[in-house]
């Protein structure tokens, strides 16, 4: 009953296959995964509707005399962001657990690397979805006039959620073998949150501010290390995750 | 109750629990001294065992007494604390493409319901490196004969539908060895007939099956070697050359060495 022949042995003893193979396998398992959010929408709906009613009421509980908007916005903005990516991050392992779907991704040839990378995918691009709907909403209620910076603005946030996808998705592989993932996974990693959070709030504090980017040079690159050391580590680490 | 070496149904000697196996390339399996431990607690305890191609190993026992376990060594999905695996020749755990060779079917379907029997279907071919996935997975629902359901999703199917597509799901690259982990549990009686009828099928076609269920008149059906677990160990292990087993002798036996065990 064989349905074809596999090439991915060979390619894999050869260098100049096996970084396509990985890739390949991981927006591979990042589609799917965003198919299956696309079709339910459980998730995306859920944060979307967290994000715009925090936005609404920090707004409402905001006094604009006693503090201005480009001071409050960045840890607004940073609030929403974290608790949102949140709510995504339990359902990146909870679809592969439903029906064990999880074991037969395993026992493919797929490497656990490219399973990880492809779950960051997916969450980096949920995050940035929940984002897209987020950014705009707190420039709006906030009357934040950003200008040409709003490229600038979109990098860090980019930036910054890679490790946050990336630390998210790793605590989330951990905690969904556990029978209390969705208590856990915010106890594991919001600490782990924090050297991530605080860099980003404070370059987008400078870009809101309407100061340049080289001002909030120092911040930027403590963000982008942390992101380096963040995601290296965090693919190292998740094959031992799945280790029983 | 360890019984001597038998000659299999291929004709291939087939070694028995604890004691030393020969290595023979061209056998489908070879486990030598398998131990997985959880937290110090031994839940297979030094079992060896060969299986030809062709051959069908059902491994039955109580709850807890080292069936999955040993299922999922013989298949390197997990590591053993001690002891040799190896699949046709190569030992486990090997380099990603010895994966191949094997297919996992469970009492879950793994199969992902918002996604169509296709793209499931697909998807497993995608990740096992077929090369021509859209064609490999025409042919193996067609096969199953859920060719007509192709593009429903999997949560609208029946338990039965969803255990075919289950089945469709982990031969599609056409593994040699498929380890079935209580694949009856949830099916009817019509759906259970289905199933055992396309895993006979399957080993007709030389694909090695082992078979771990409580369920003793189908597992019996389909073994050429049924073996009685109780704490990590084979205690019985019986092989059917060319006949069936008789069934109400071995319903006896099991029953016998079960509550032994329990008492």
């Amino acid at each position: 009953m064989s349905g074809g022949v596999s090439s991915r042995g060979q390619s894999a003893t050869n260098a100049g296959h096996a970084a396509p193979a990985f890739l390949a396998d991981a927006l591979r398992i990042a589609r799917k995964d965003l198919l299956i959010e696309f079709r339910t929408r459980s998730a995306f709906m859920a944060a979307t509707v967290f994000a715009v009613l925090s936005v609404v009421i920090f707004r409402f509980t905001w006094d604009p005399t006693a503090i201005p908007a480009f001071d409050l916005a960045p840890g607004v903005l940073w609030v929403i962001f974290t608790f949102s990516g949140l709510l995504g991050l339990n359902r990146s392992f909870g679809l592969e657990l439903s029906e064990r779907a999880y074991d037969g991704l395993l026992a493919s040839q797929v490497s656990r690397e490219s399973i990880f990378v492809g779950k960051v995918l997916a969450n980096l691009a949920f995050v940035a979805g929940v984002q897209a709907l987020t950014l705009p909403a707190v420039a709006l209620f906030f009357d934040l006039h950003v200008g040409a910076a709003w490229g600038v603005l979109i990098g860090i946030v980019l930036c910054a959620s890679l490790g946050l996808a990336a630390v998210g998705t790793l605590f989330a592989a951990i905690a969904s073998n556990t029978r209390l993932a969705e208590l856990l996974l915010p106890m594991m990693t919001l600490p782990f949150f924090v050297p991530l959070v605080i860099p980003a709030a404070q370059t987008s504090a400078y870009i809101l501010r309407g100061q340049p980017l080289e001002d909030a040079m120092p911040w930027f690159k403590l963000l982008v290390a942390f992101d380096l050391v963040f995601v290296t580590a965090c693919i190292v680490v998740f094959p031992y995750t799945i280790e029983e | 109750m360890p019984i001597p070496p038998e000659t299999g149904a291929t004709g291939v000697a087939t070694a028995v629990a604890t004691g030393a196996a020969t290595l023979t390339p061209s056998l489908a399996v070879e486990a030598e001294g398998l131990v997985r431990a959880f937290g110090g607690k031994r839940a297979v305890d030094g079992v060896s065992l060969t299986l030809a191609e062709g051959d069908c190993l059902a491994l039955f026992g109580p709850n807890g007494a080292g069936k999955t376990t040993l299922l999922r060594l013989l298949g390197g999905l997990l590591k053993p604390t001690k002891g040799t695996t190896r699949l046709h020749g190569v030992p486990l755990p090997g380099p990603a493409e010895t994966r191949r060779l094997v297919g996992l079917i469970s009492h879950h379907s793994m199969l992902y319901p918002a996604l169509s029997v296709r793209e499931n279907v697909r998807f497993a071919a995608e990740c096992q490196g077929v090369l021509e996935a859209d064609e490999a997975t025409t042919a193996v629902l067609g096969r199953l004969r859920v060719l007509d359901r192709a593009n429903q999703p999997v949560r609208f199917l029946s338990r039965g539908l969803q255990q075919r597509v289950s089945i469709a799901r982990a031969l599609v690259h056409g593994p040699r060895l498929v380890l079935l982990d209580e694949p009856y549990t949830g099916l009817d009686e019509v759906g259970a007939l289905a199933f055992t009828d396309a895993l006979r099928e399957l080993k007709a076609g030389g694909a090695t099956l082992v078979l771990v269920t409580h369920n003793l008149v189908e597992g019996i059906a389909l073994a050429t070697r049924a073996v009685i677990m109780r704490g990590g160990r084979f205690v019985y292990d019986e092989h059917t050359p060319h006949g069936g087993f008789d069934l109400p002798e071995f319903q006896a036996r099991y029953r016998a060495l079960v509550h032994e065990g329990l008492a």
